[in-house]
C-alpha cells in the first residue's frame, strides 16, 4: 500500500490534539500526494467500473492480464457508478462498464456516459437482439427468471407459467423478494409488454394475494423458505440455485426444489418463453484506454471467458461456441422470451409504479 | 460585521456587550468558521441543487401509493428506536454512574461493546438465527413436531419490530455515552441537596438529574435517530419500507436521482425540525451546572433485589447487543478460518484503520472549530451552514456520496481545463476518486458525531469561564486551548471514538467513492454477504468488531477516568 505511506507521516508528527497550521498543511500535501500516486499511470492498463460483484470477475480479469499483459483496475459498487462517471466528466478514468441488468445498461446510455463501439468481432459473436444496434451496450450472459417449486409439495406440471402464479389455488403458498427489486421489476415490465398494463396490475394483485409472507430477502432466501416449508413456490434467477448447490451449507435446501422454466410450449397461449435478463458491458464515453478497453470487451465475449461465466456462475453465455456447464445441461434447453430487451427497459418505470400502486411490498 | 446575535440565548451563546465583542472577537474566527462550514455543507448543498432538477415530479405518484405507508413506517421506526435507545441508554448510564452493584466497573465499558457491531451485521446474524429457515425455528420444529407456519406462530424477525429491536440494541450506546458523561459531570452537591430536601431516589432521577442531563441525552438520541434513518442496509434487510427505501427505489428503479435527493432532504429537514423543536422547548433554560466542585458523586448502595435488577438491566443489552450476534458470527467464521486468513485481508484491515483514524482526527478538529465558532458568535447564515454541515448523517451514505462527487468532479474538471488552457498542463481528476474524496465524505457524513458531543460539552461549560479567561488577557484561541480543551477532554475522546468506529463500519459511500482496487473490511464483508456467503464474510465482520472494540474499551477507560481522579478543573 505505497500510497498510504505519505498519508501516515503527518499523523506521527505531533500528538497535540489541535494541530497547528504547518501540520495541517503537511497533512493536506500528504493526501494530495497519495491521490497522485494512486492514480493510474501510463502503462498498458484498462479501468473497469463494475456493478457486478468482483468474486466472479476477478478470475476473468486475471486471465485477460495473463494473455495480453494489460493490467485491469477495477472498482465495484452496486449503485452510483453512472453518476460517478458523469461527475468525473471528460477526465473520467472509466474504460469499460459492467452491469447486471438491462435497466442499468439503458440507464448508462440515457446518462450519456457510454460510446458506440464498432467491432466486427463483437457483432459476429453476440446475436443482434442481445446488443444495442449502435453498439452502446452488449450482453455477456443471460439469466432466466424461473419458478422454484417444492419437490415434496408441488407436482410436475402443476405450475407452468408466470400467469398461473396469480391463480387462487396458490393462495398462501408463494414466497417473493421485494417487488421493487430489479429482477422482479424487469419481469413485470415483460408482462406489460406482452399483455398490457391492466393485465399486469391484475396479475400482480393476484400474486400478492397468494403470498405466504411479506416480500423479503433475496432469491436464495426464497429457495430456503420453500425448502423449509414456509411456502411451496418462489421466483428466482436460474444461477442462484447453482450457487446454493455448490455451497455445502446450502446444498440441502437447494436439493429440495425443482427448477421450472415457465411459459414453454406446453403453456398454451402463454408460450412466450421464460423471461430472461442479461448482464452486459459498455464502453465509457471518455475512455482513456480505448484500445485496451476494446480488447477486454472482445475477450469477455470470447469462447474462453464465456465458458468461465457458464462454469463458475452457471449463467447462459451469449457466445454460441461456449459450452454450458453440466448443471445447466441437466436443466435442459428452454425457450427464452425473444422480446427485445429495450422493450423491457421501456416499461420499467411504469412497472415499478405498479409495484407501488398495488402495495406489493406492504 | 453583524453582532446582534451575540446576546441571543442559545447553545452557549456568550452574553457580551457589543463593544466587548468588537474588541475580543477578531474576524478570522468567524470567517474561518463560515468557510469551513460552507465546505463541509457543500455535498448537502449540491444535493439541494440536484433536488431542484428532478427528472420528473415523483410526489403525485408517491402520495397516491406508498408515501403514507412509508411515512408511517418511518415514524414508527423513529419512535421505537428513540424510546428503546433512551430506555437502555439513560437507564444504564444512570445505574453505572450513580449506583453500586456487582460488576458495575465491567459494565462501564461493556455497555459500549454493541456499538462496535455494525447494525447490518447484527441484523444479518439475528435474521439468520431466528428466521423460519434458521436454527432456532428448525430446532423448535424438530422438538415439537410442528412442521409449517400453520402450526405455530413465531414472531417475524423481518419486521418493523425486529428492526426497532436491533437498531435500539446497536444505537443505544450513543445515548449511554452522552448521558453517562452528563451524569458524571453533574455536581454531586445538586443531587445531595435534592435528597436533603426530601426527594426519594426516583424523584432525584426524574426531577433533577434527568432534566439537567437533557441536552446531552438529546444529542445522543438525535444521533441514534439519524443513523436509524440513514442506514438503508439494516432496514432493507428487515424488509421494512421506510422513506429511505423509497430514496433508493426512486433513484435506481426510476432513474430519478433528483427525486431521490428530494426524499433524502425531506428526511434531513425532518430531523432538523426535531432539533429545532427541542431547542425551542428548551428555550431560555441554561445547563451549565455549578462547575466549581467536581467532587465525584458517591455511588449509592441499593438493597439486594434492586442490585440484582440493576445487574440484569445492564447485562441484557450487552448480551443481546453484543454477545449473541458476535457469537453467531464467530461460529460462522470458525467454519471458514483457513480460507480467510491471508495477507490481502490484513491489507483491508490496514486500509480501514488508517482511513478511520484520519477521519476521526479531522472530524474532531472541524467539529470543535465549528462548535467553538458557534459559541463565540453565530450569525443566522453561519448557524444554518453549521446545521447543514452537521446534518449529513441522516442522508443515506450512497446519496451523500452523490453530493460529494458532483462538486469534486466539477472542481477537478474546471481546474484541469483552466490549467490546460493557460499552461498546457493536465491535472486530470485531482480529488475525485482519490482517498481524499473518501476522507472528505467520512468527515461530512460523521461530522454530526463529533459536533454533537463537542457542542453539548461546550454548553456545559459556564460562560463565566470564557469571561474570566478573556479578562485575564487570553484571546478566543488561547481560551479554547488553555481553558476549554482541558475541560473538553471527555467530549473530545467521545467524539473521536464515535467517528472512528462509524468509519470502520461505513459501507455505502466507501463503495461508490473509493479508488480503483481498494477495499476496506466493510466493503470486503459486503462483497461476500451480497453473494449470500455470510460465512465467508464473518471473519472480516468480526475484525470490524474487534478493531472497533479495542478503541471502544481504551477510550471508555480514558473517559471513565472518574472526576475524582482527574486533575481539578
Amino acid at each position: 500500500m505505497p500510497y498510504f505511506i505519505p498519508l501516515f507521516i503527518p499523523l506521527r508528527v505531533r500528538r497535540d490534539p489541535i494541530p497547528k497550521l504547518p501540520v495541517l498543511r503537511r497533512l493536506w500535501i500528504g493526501v494530495f500526494l497519495s491521490a497522485a500516486l494512486s492514480s493510474p499511470l501510463a502503462a498498458a492498463e484498462v479501468n473497469v467500473y463494475s456493478y457486478r460483484q468482483p468474486a466472479l470477475m476477478q478470475p476473468l480479469f486475471d486471465k485477460f492480464t495473463t494473455s495480453t499483459g494489460i493490467i485491469v483496475n477495477s472498482l465495484f459498487a452496486e449503485k452510483g457508478l453512472a453518476e460517478r462517471i458523469k461527475a468525473e466528466g471528460v477526465n473520467s478514468p472509466a474504460d469499460v462498464i459492467l452491469a447486471t441488468d438491462i435497466a442499468r445498461l439503458t440507464e448508462l446510455v440515457e446518462a450519456d456516459v457510454t460510446q458506440p463501439v464498432n467491432s466486427a468481432l463483437l457483432e459476429k459473436i453476440i446475436p443482434a437482439n442481445l446488443r444495442a444496434p449502435d453498439g452502446r451496450w452488449f450482453a455477456l450472459t443471460q439469466r432466466a427468471r424461473v419458478v422454484y417449486a417444492s419437490k415434496a409439495r408441488v407436482k410436475p406440471g402443476e405450475i407452468i407459467s408466470y400467469e398461473a402464479l396469480a391463480e387462487p389455488q396458490w393462495k398462501g403458498r408463494i414466497c417473493s423478494r421485494s417487488g421493487a427489486s430489479d429482477y422482479n421489476v424487469a419481469l413485470l415490465a415483460a408482462h406489460i409488454a406482452h399483455h398490457g398494463e391492466a393485465s399486469a396490475i391484475a396479475w400482480l394483485k393476484g400474486l400478492r394475494a397468494n403470498l405466504a409472507r411479506k416480500p423479503q430477502g433475496d432469491d436464495r432466501a426464497q429457495i430456503r423458505a420453500v425448502a423449509q416449508g414456509e411456502c411451496d413456490i418462489a421466483l428466482g434467477n436460474s444461477y442462484y440455485l447453482a450457487v446454493m448447490l455448490a455451497d455445502p451449507a446450502q446444498r440441502e435446501a437447494a436439493q429440495a426444489v425443482n427448477i421450472i422454466f415457465p411459459n414453454q410450449e406446453d403453456a398454451g397461449k402463454n408460450n412466450w418463453g421464460a423471461h430472461v435478463n442479461i448482464s452486459g458491458m459498455a464502453m465509457a464515453r471518455h475512455a482513456p484506454n480505448r484500445d485496451a478497453a476494446l480488447k477486454l470487451m472482445e475477450f469477455l465475449s470470447g469462447r474462453e471467458a464465456q465458458q468461465i461465466y457458464a462454469e463458475i456462475n452457471n449463467e447462459y453465455p451469449v457466445n454460441p461456441d461456449a459450452h454450458w456447464s453440466e448443471l445447466m445441461l441437466s436443466w435442459g434447453k428452454f425457450k427464452a422470451d425473444d422480446l427485445p430487451l429495450v422493450e423491457i427497459a421501456r416499461h420499467r418505470v411504469r412497472a415499478l409504479e405498479i409495484v407501488y400502486e398495488t402495495g406489493f411490498d406492504q | 460585521m453583524r453582532l446582534a446575535s451575540i446576546n441571543e440565548p442559545g447553545a452557549g451563546g456568550l452574553p457580551m456587550t457589543r463593544a466587548a465583542a468588537m474588541k475580543l472577537w477578531p474576524d478570522p474566527w468567524r470567517a474561518g468558521a463560515v468557510l469551513v462550514a460552507a465546505i463541509v455543507a457543500m455535498p448537502v448543498i449540491s444535493l439541494l441543487w440536484l433536488a431542484f432538477n428532478p427528472e420528473r415530479n415523483i410526489w403525485p405518484m408517491l402520495a397516491n401509493t406508498m408515501l403514507p405507508q412509508m411515512v408511517l413506517t418511518t415514524l414508527w421506526l423513529i419512535a421505537g428506536v428513540g424510546a428503546g435507545a433512551i430506555l437502555l441508554g439513560v437507564g444504564t448510564a444512570w445505574l453505572v454512574s450513580q449506583r453500586q452493584f456487582p460488576a458495575r466497573g465491567f459494565f462501564e465499558w461493556a455497555l459500549l461493546t454493541p456499538f462496535a457491531m455494525p447494525a447490518y451485521l447484527t441484523a444479518y446474524a439475528y435474521v439468520d438465527f431466528l428466521e423460519f429457515s434458521g436454527p432456532v425455528q428448525i430446532a423448535l420444529r424438530a422438538l415439537t413436531g410442528w412442521d409449517g407456519p400453520a402450526d405455530y406462530r413465531f414472531p417475524e424477525i423481518r419486521s418493523i419490530g425486529g428492526a426497532i429491536l436491533v437498531l435500539s440494541l446497536t444505537l443505544y450506546p450513543y445515548v449511554y455515552l452522552s448521558a453517562r458523561a452528563a451524569f458524571l459531570q453533574q455536581a454531586s452537591g445538586v443531587l445531595e441537596v435534592s435528597r436533603t430536601l426530601g426527594h426519594g431516589p426516583w424523584a432525584v432521577f426524574f426531577r433533577v438529574a434527568l432534566p439537567m442531563a437533557r441536552p446531552a441525552i438529546v444529542v445522543g438520541v438525535i444521533l441514534a435517530l439519524m443513523e436509524a434513518l440513514g442506514d438503508f442496509g439494516t432496514v432493507d434487510y428487515f424488509a421494512v419500507r421506510t422513506l429511505t427505501a423509497g430514496v433508493y427505489d426512486v433513484w435506481l428503479g426510476m432513474g430519478n436521482a433528483g427525486g431521490a435527493a428530494q426524499i433524502a432532504l425531506t428526511l434531513m429537514g425532518f430531523v432538523l425540525l426535531l432539533i429545532t423543536l427541542e431547542r425551542m422547548a428548551r428555550r431560555d433554560r441554561r445547563f451549565h451546572g455549578a462547575a466549581v466542585s467536581h467532587r465525584a458523586t458517591p455511588q449509592t448502595r441499593m438493597s439486594r433485589p434492586w442490585m440484582m435488577a440493576a445487574f440484569l438491566f445492564c447485562l441484557l443489552p450487552v448480551i443481546f447487543g453484543f454477545v449473541i450476534p458476535a457469537g453467531i458470527l464467530t461460529r460462522m467464521a470458525m467454519t471458514r478460518l483457513s480460507l480467510n486468513m491471508d495477507a490481502i485481508f490484513l491489507g483491508y484491515a490496514l486500509n480501514s484503520l488508517m482511513l478511520a483514524s484520519m477521519a476521526s482526527v479531522l472530524a474532531v478538529c472541524i467539529g470543535l472549530f465549528l462548535a467553538y465558532g458557534a459559541r463565540l458568535s453565530a450569525g443566522r447564515g453561519q448557524k444554518i451552514l453549521t446545521r447543514l454541515a452537521s446534518a449529513g448523517y441522516v442522508i443515506p451514505g450512497a446519496v451523500l456520496a452523490l453530493g460529494v462527487m458532483i462538486p469534486f468532479g466539477a472542481f477537478d474538471n474546471a481546474l484541469d481545463a483552466l490549467l490546460k488552457s493557460w499552461f498546457g498542463i493536465s491535472t486530470g481528476l485531482l480529488l475525485s476518486g482519490s482517498l481524499f474524496a473518501l476522507l472528505f465524505a467520512y468527515v461530512v457524513r460523521f461530522l454530526a458525531l463529533s459536533f454533537g458531543p463537542l457542542e453539548s460539552g461546550l454548553t456545559r461549560i459556564t460562560p463565566a469561564m470564557d469571561m474570566a479567561s478573556r479578562s485575564l488577557g487570553q484571546g478566543p484561541g488561547g481560551t479554547l486551548l488553555r481553558v476549554h480543551l482541558p475541560l473538553l477532554r471527555a467530549p473530545i475522546l467521545t467524539a473521536m471514538l464515535l467517528v472512528f468506529v462509524d468509519c470502520m463500519k461505513e459501507l455505502p459511500a466507501t463503495l461508490i467513492l473509493r479508488p480503483f482496487n481498494f477495499d476496506t473490511l466493510a466493503t470486503h464483508v459486503y462483497t461476500y454477504a451480497s453473494l449470500g456467503r455470510l460465512e465467508d464474510s464473518a471473519l472480516a465482520g468480526l475484525s470490524i468488531v474487534a478493531a472497533g472494540l479495542l478503541p471502544v474499551i481504551l477510550l471508555a477507560r480514558a473517559i471513565t477516568g472518574r472526576p475524582a481522579q482527574r486533575p481539578p478543573g
